[in-house]
């Protein structure tokens, strides 16, 4: 994805949303032989004992995917290092800055920073075999070192017991409105890769005058875009400007009176990421851990128990959540983020106040 | 009247020549560990974009208003926790340790669990109990009063509400020195003012505040100092606020793409403040020196409360119960609910939280071992730098050891969060390569506390008269000896009261900590930082309730320790 121009991008927005649901668009083999779960993998990998990984998903999801993995190749520990994509940025490059190799497979919800480690050398070549033959071309690395494990939507959302569905915004504009004032909840872009992509997404649909009204609205300002639907939830404020629809369906899904918005605008997309560090202290079961993450079971775990969106063409979606092809999606191209990003952080502080 | 007793400058005596090396050698590590980060600051501040030579961060800093007004607005932070922790701690310092209050040991206790608790933790347990529509205090008083859903008593998403959290976590500080300079003042000199005809209040006035006046601020001074370098509290309450303070500002110029240069800069205003205040205690305190462990003193004054027992325990009952009981509360109601919008009922109550942190979050067991680890090791050596930096400056062993006092001091001018930059150029590098190791976090909490440490063992040792040594080494004793015999003894529950201030430092310490820690060197404050970052309150509160019980037992075990712990009364 990252290698296409914006414009292809939007063009393909429709088609992104047609894929996940219908998991059309087999991919081109063009990549390196793609690592099979063979005997020897798996002993060479429980010999090393541990597969370090690095991640900007929901810590719960993360664990359970860590447990599912153990449970099938016992004896090689998941250690999970679950931080904001902006954190564990920071500190790869502080690691890899120091000549620190502790870091195993990586994944994040910002993909600017791939560009970076692709530039830099650090991830090494090779996707699962069923990235190479179900993934959709845009949704993988043409080089081969990092193709999309998770998709996520930032949405909006409501406390359904504080606001009534009628009463709810509808669009991001609606945000606007006196009434709200006091009342929303949002995630920082400077902090969060997904919202700095949705903000990247949301500024060219609506310009950054739509930020810069929001920031007048007094807003609960959080960091991780994990962190506004667990808000929501306590009732700490009845409407989130943004944050992880993921995190929306497992409130829901645990009782919590939380519902996802699709804005009239539209919703940005936000790909995660995951690769293999060349210089992966334990390398096979690197290659092990990868090669899961990609399966099916694994995609189908994150879809059911993190209710993140899979391009596995046979990934089952719940019929509780509204599928992807009804929702107006907004793309954002990475490259075009990398050069913004800066200007958005000090766009950002000067409206928000942080 | 004569209330302070001027001290003659040392007199000269034989020194033993084993004292000098161990100066030489003293002055060496303390240099390593105070100049070599100061220097790497000092470079990157002065480096512009493309690493040349370049005042750039300093035309920025004075420019840029998103870096002048944080600035302003962590200066009036702190000033207002000093001035609260001062009020909060000092009548509660009076009622312990000068009045027959009952309950008095279990006040101790408590605002020890104050002490003990992190600040990020606290700030947390408010927002659960203040934050201004879900918090518990609010919806209480909406049910009792009748209010609408979207009214609030109280918003801890403020300024206010940020001083009055840090104040929580720092009076304490406060607390210690005054109640330790009040038992300190014998009762012959307040006997003296009685027996000459002033009624309570005048002793009180003219007596017993002058002498512990140098504790209030000096309390004071190290809470302004806590709140000014402070990260996790305001990090947690101001950036939701929509503001930041200079350590969160600093902070978010690490985010992508860091400006490494700009945040050494932006820490050199906090350093010009700190030296202001620390020369402004000079000033206020003058040149005298309070000795108020003599050869000769009786046993403090216990005054007799009678019908204000009541509205005394009510205040005392009022701090704590804000400071420590609530806050807790909300923790344990956290850590064991269902539903945190739900009302505490049978049915909302699970152990979930419990089974996550100590089963399923694989970080757990080892950031509990980490957390441990450094902290035994980090108090024990802190302790034993500062007592020996203590004892060289306050006795003038060697020529030149004032410079030993400056460069134990020097640190408290470095916010944790720019020490941990200054940390991680100094040791990311050969050829000392400890980043990702504990190495650089032992050094860093080495480093943070070693001024708290020295200034709580340099106050013990100006506190004791060194005419009690003199006698000894009159009869004949050698220095070591009545170092061993007469020192130590006086000093020992100052050494404890060091070890567990550094102990419980290194657990509180968020702002270094989160730029040093690696996979494997996580501590449990990374950890709930991380996820409170992701709102996973259950999993805070469990950890937070965790933490707790582990370092109030060491604390305990410390003040009980049969070596250790006998409580050394002066003879």
């Amino acid at each position: 994805m990252s290698h296409l121009s914006r414009r292809e991008i939007i063009g393909h927005g429709s088609v992104v949303g047609a894929t996940l649901l219908l998991g059309g668009g087999a991919g081109v083999a063009q990549t390196a032989a793609p690592p099979v779960a063979t005997p020897e993998l798996v002993e060479a990998a429980r010999r090393e004992g541990t597969v370090v990984f690095y991640t900007s998903t929901d810590v719960q999801v993360a664990e359970a995917l860590a447990s599912a993995f153990q449970t099938k190749y016992p004896g090689v520990k998941v250690q999970v290092e679950r931080s904001g994509a902006e954190r564990v940025f920071q500190r790869i490059s502080q690691e890899y800055g120091s000549n620190i190799h502790a870091a195993d497979v990586i994944e994040t919800s910002d993909a600017v920073n791939f560009l970076l480690f692709k530039r830099q050398g650090w991830l090494a070549a090779g996707l699962p075999g069923d990235v190479v033959k179900l993934w959709p071309a845009h949704a993988r690395d043409p080089d081969g070192q990092f193709a999309v494990f998770r998709a996520h939507l930032s949405v909006m959302g409501y406390n359904t017991k504080l606001v009534k569905k009628d009463d709810a915004p509808k669009s991001l504009v609606d945000l606007l409105q006196p009434k709200w004032r006091g009342r929303i909840v949002k995630a920082h872009p400077g902090y969060s890769g997904t919202i700095m992509t949705a903000t990247y997404a949301i500024a060219q649909a609506l310009g950054w005058d739509y930020f810069e009204k929001l920031g007048k609205q007094r807003v609960l300002q959080v960091q991780s875009s994990t962190e506004p639907p667990k808000k929501l939830a306590q009732g700490e404020r009845p409407i989130m400007a943004d944050g992880n629809e993921y995190n929306i369906f497992s409130l829901m899904e645990a009782g919590e009176p939380v519902a996802p918005i699709y804005a009239s605008e539209g919703t940005p997309l936000v790909p995660g990421n995951a690769a293999i560090f060349k210089e992966a202290p334990h390398k096979n079961a690197a290659l092990l851990f990868y090669d899961f993450i990609f399966s099916l079971p694994a995609q189908q775990l994150i879809c059911d128990v993190g209710g993140l969106r899979s391009f596995h063409p046979e990934v089952k979606e719940k019929s509780t959540r509204t599928p992807l092809k009804d929702i107006k999606l907004l793309l954002a191209d990475p490259v075009a983020i990398e050069k913004e990003a800066e200007s958005i952080k000090q766009k950002y502080e000067a409206d928000f106040g942080t | 009247m004569a209330l302070v007793i001027e001290v003659l400058p040392a007199r000269r005596s034989q020194r033993p020549d084993f004292f000098k090396p161990v100066a030489v050698f003293l002055v060496v590590v303390l240099a390593i560990l105070v100049v070599l980060p100061l220097f790497w600051l000092a470079v990157t501040s002065l480096t512009g974009k493309n690493g040349e030579l370049s005042f750039e961060n300093f035309t920025a800093l004075f420019t840029d208003p998103t870096l002048r007004k944080p600035f302003v607005l962590a200066v009036s932070m702190s000033a207002g926790v000093g001035i609260l922790s001062c009020l909060l701690a000092t009548p509660l310092a009076w009622l312990v340790a000068r009045t027959d209050l009952p309950g008095r040991t279990l006040v101790r206790a408590l605002v020890t669990a104050s002490f003990v608790t992190p600040p990020f933790l606290g700030a947390i347990a408010w927002e659960i109990l203040a934050a201004p529509n879900s918090g518990l205090i609010n919806e209480f008083c909406r049910f009792l009063f009748g209010l609408d859903p979207y009214d609030a008593v109280v918003d801890i998403y403020t300024m206010e509400g940020l001083i009055f959290v840090i104040s929580c976590y720092t009076f304490p500080y406060v607390f210690t020195l005054v109640a330790n300079a009040l038992d300190r003042i014998p009762a012959d000199l307040e006997e003296a003012s009685a027996i000459l005809g002033a009624g309570t209040f005048t002793t009180l006035r003219r007596v017993t505040i002058p002498l512990v006046l140098p504790a209030m601020l000096a309390g004071s001074l190290i809470a302004v100092l806590q709140a000014l370098t402070m990260f996790g509290a305001p990090a947690i309450l101001a950036l939701p606020a929509g503001f930041h303070v200079i350590t969160t500002k600093i902070w978010s110029l690490f985010q992508y793409p860091p400006r490494l240069g700009l945040a050494a800069a932006a820490a050199l205003p906090l350093l010009a403040v700190t030296v202001i205040l620390l020369r402004a205690q000079r000033w206020i305190l003058g040149r005298r020196t309070y000795t108020v462990i003599g050869g000769k003193s009786g046993e403090p004054r216990i005054m007799k409360l009678g019908a204000w027992r009541w509205p005394a325990l009510g205040f005392v009952g009022f701090i704590l119960g804000l400071t420590v009981i609530l806050p807790y509360a909300a923790l344990l109601r956290t850590a064991l609910s269902r539903h945190l919008s739900e009302p505490f009922v049978w049915s909302n109550i699970t152990l979930h939280n419990f089974h996550f942190v100590l089963f399923e979050l694989s970080a757990t067991k080892l950031a509990l071992q980490n957390t441990l680890v450094l902290g035994f090791s980090a108090a024990t050596i802190c302790t034993a730098l500062a007592l020996a930096t203590a004892y060289f400056v306050s006795r003038r062993a060697v020529p030149g050891s004032k410079i030993l006092g400056l460069l134990a001091t020097a640190p408290v001018a470095i916010p944790g969060i720019v020490l941990g930059v200054a940390l991680f150029l100094s040791y990311g590098r050969p050829p000392f390569m400890f980043y990702g190791t504990l190495w650089i976090l032992l050094i860093g909490f080495v480093t943070i506390e070693l001024p708290g440490g020295y200034q709580q063992l340099s106050a013990a040792m100006q506190g004791i008269d060194a005419g009690l040594e003199e006698a000894g080494r009159i009869l004949g004793a050698t220095r070591l000896t009545v170092l061993r015999q007469i020192t130590a003894p006086l000093l020992r529950t100052s050494i404890i009261a060091a070890w567990c201030f550094v102990f419980i430092g290194t657990i509180r310490e968020l702002s270094a900590t989160i730029l040093l820690t690696t996979a494997n060197t996580k501590l449990v404050s990374v950890i709930i930082y991380d996820l409170n970052e992701s709102g996973d309150l259950g999993a805070i509160s469990v950890l937070g309730i965790v933490l707790m019980a582990i370092s109030f037992a060491v604390v305990l075990i410390a003040n009980r320790l049969p070596l250790l712990g006998r409580r050394a009364t002066p003879q």
